[in-house]
């Protein structure tokens, strides 16, 4: 069975449709690559699987259960999560706390437990802490796990926020252009991270980069959006030598003669 | 057990500390600042509580005078139901009104905040803007608690005897606003630094990625109003007993904007910053009264105002930011050690 079945989404803002009957579906443990040109809908689609956005129309199935209705955060419970295009993190909490705040589904002692501190707070919080100083150390953010986390350079932000993310305990994680802003080195060394995570966490990883080269490397399979269509779904090969990429990517001959 | 016991340490201590520290106020001042010192108490519950709300989850409330309110009404009216003994059990009568004042005002919380904050933006503003105001307007028609007239003769704490001591109105009324003072500072300071509180401030910092790591924004957000009206309930519990007298006019929009001010001006998440502040909004009005009778005109607001403006000109984050008095002493620690001279 698919992990994540995608059946003909829309999302309509307006009179504009931002995606349109959009389908596809990736099996356990696959890494698939989502690629589009700017405003081809990609961040929207995430939108709608992770719950910020519900779909205008379509359904969406994750280990065989409709997503549909549901809130981010009860998504977030099933097991799948997601990093933000323009980094989204509690930028004036601690690097420990931002992991620590996604990791409270491993958290069961109450509000009386915290004010009381008894010892089933006091464990749990530990364990807590360890697991979280450990992603961070996976990372090599575990040196800066007081800092505020508004305060690191943008590359680790970067991180912080896929460590974040991996707190959840995911089955599936979706990242969003990670690479984004980052020189060819780091782009390089991100794509390494994202392909040791996964067979470490035994994740399924659907990526979203709009530079093409970049996710040929890593990818399985790659679902092209254009204008919020499918235009193209396959293996790297198939993608690099399609036609319909090309021309979304570079335009036709009609629009570049339009816009001299 | 063990650990139990461990983690009421600090909180007794302070308890039996500052209760000494009563003792000699007892005898060393009048009634009269010792009613400003139960006021400026009163004052720290408040703005400990607001904090929660609009520093610690970001929200924006303008109606904890209405809580208040709701809190003082019950716990005056129950105490007309329910007779306050003589001697050392009126103490427990007077934590059984506030738990009752206090959770009345929970649920007036409940019924604002539930429909307010599951909408995202400024409407809890509106929303508790509303509120305080209706429940003023209310009371004021309500003649089971005095309508315009107010409320006389609320039973209030009493000097009783303990053996050979005579235990004064003062000490009582001090012990129990110290209690709850406490019971509000250590619960807020060890929730914030749980899950629930690292909640509270993601939500704080970005709604958005709160909910999509697994936060459920909208319980969170309504868990810290509930408990911040529930404080605000308690402090108008304290303050109908050792005032004894309740009129609407004391829960006007002016006491909300007091509230907020306090929060604004020690710091937007910092508990240190609002018993400081609390202490200074309530001195200060105050203290500059003698100057009012020299000069003969009433200059009290206006100097008071300007000094909030100054403050916030030269500190815009509040007087302490988000730092509390422990990361103070650890700064100040290391700045000692010998160390860290060279
Ligand atoms: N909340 C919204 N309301 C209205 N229009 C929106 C909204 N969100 C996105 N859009 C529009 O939908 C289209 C797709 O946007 P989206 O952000 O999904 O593109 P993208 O593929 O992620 O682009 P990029 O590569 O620049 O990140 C754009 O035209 C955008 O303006
Ligand atoms: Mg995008």
């Amino acid at each position: 069975m698919n992990l994540l079945d995608v059946q003909s989404i829309t999302m309509q803002f307006g009179g504009l449709k931002a995606v349109d009957q959009l389908s596809f579906q990736i099996g356990q443990g696959e890494l698939i690559g989502l690629i589009g040109p700017n405003g081809a809908g990609k961040t929207t689609v995430f939108n709608m699987l992770t719950g910020v956005y519900q779909p205008t129309q379509g359904d969406v199935l994750f280990d065989g259960k409709s997503l549909i209705g549901l809130k981010p955060f009860q998504i977030s419970a099933l097991g799948m999560t997601r990093t933000f295009q323009n980094i989204r993190l509690f930028k004036e909490l601690s690097v420990l706390d931002n992991v620590m705040v996604a990791g409270s589904r491993d958290i069961s002692y109450g509000f009386f437990s915290s004010v009381l501190k008894t010892a089933k707070y006091l464990r749990e919080e530990k364990e807590l802490r360890e697991k979280s100083l450990n992603l961070l150390s996976i990372f090599g953010l575990d040196k800066h796990a007081t800092d505020e986390a508004g305060s690191l350079p943008y590359g680790q932000q970067r991180r912080l926020e896929i460590i974040r993310a991996l707190a959840t305990n995911p089955k599936l994680i979706c990242l969003d252009e990670p690479a984004a802003g980052m020189n060819h080195n780091e782009t390089h060394r991100l794509m390494e991270t994202i392909a040791k995570i996964r067979q470490d966490f035994k994740l399924t990883v659907l990526l979203i980069e709009h530079d093409m080269k970049l996710v040929m490397g890593i990818c399985e399979r790659i679902v092209v959006l254009d204008h919020g269509c499918k235009i193209e779904e396959g293996p790297p090969v198939q993608i690099q030598s399609s036609a319909k990429v090309i021309e979304a990517y570079l335009g036709t001959d009609e629009d570049l003669q339009g816009g001299h | 057990m063990k650990i139990l016991l461990q983690s009421m340490k600090t909180p007794l201590i302070t308890f039996l500390v500052l209760l000494g520290i009563g003792l000699f106020i007892d005898i060393g001042v009048n009634a009269y600042i010792q009613l400003i010192l139960i006021y400026i108490l009163i004052n720290m519950i408040l703005a400990m509580s607001l904090n929660l709300v609009n520093g610690y989850t970001g929200q924006f409330s303008l109606g904890h005078a209405g809580f208040m309110a709701t809190g003082a009404y019950t716990s005056a009216y129950l105490s007309t139901l329910i007779p306050v003994p003589a001697g050392g059990l009126q103490i427990f009568s007077f934590l059984l009104f506030a738990v009752c004042g206090g959770t009345m005002a929970a649920l007036a919380g409940l019924v604002v905040g539930l429909p307010s904050l599951r909408l995202k933006g400024d409407y809890l503003a509106i929303v508790t803007l509303g509120f305080g105001e209706i429940i003023r307007v209310v009371l004021l028609n309500t003649s089971a608690v005095g309508g315009a007239r107010g409320m006389y003769g609320i039973s209030g704490p009493t000097d009783w005897t303990l053996g050979e001591w005579t235990v004064s109105k003062f000490v009582t009324g001090y012990s129990h606003a110290i209690f709850w003072v406490l019971v509000c500072f250590f619960t807020l300071w060890r929730l914030i630094r749980s899950s629930h509180g690292r909640a509270f401030l993601s939500v704080r910092e970005d709604e958005v990625a709160a909910e999509s790591m697994g936060v459920n924004t909208t319980q969170t957000k309504v868990r810290a109003f509930v408990l911040s009206s529930f404080f605000a309930g308690v402090a108008g519990s304290i303050f109908a007993h050792y005032a004894n007298y309740l009129n609407p006019s004391s829960f006007s929009f002016m006491r909300s904007v007091d509230a907020v001010i306090m929060v604004v001006l020690g710091g937007m998440g910092s508990l240190t910053g609002s018993i400081v502040a609390a202490m200074f909004i309530t001195i200060v009005p105050e203290a500059l009264r003698p100057l009012q009778e020299i000069l003969g005109v009433d200059i009290r607001m206006v100097i008071y105002s300007l000094s909030l403006v100054l403050l916030m000109i030269l500190r815009p984050k509040g007087l302490f930011g988000t730092t509390e008095i422990t990361d103070i002493i650890q700064w100040l620690k290391r700045k000692m050690s010998p160390g860290a001279s060279r």
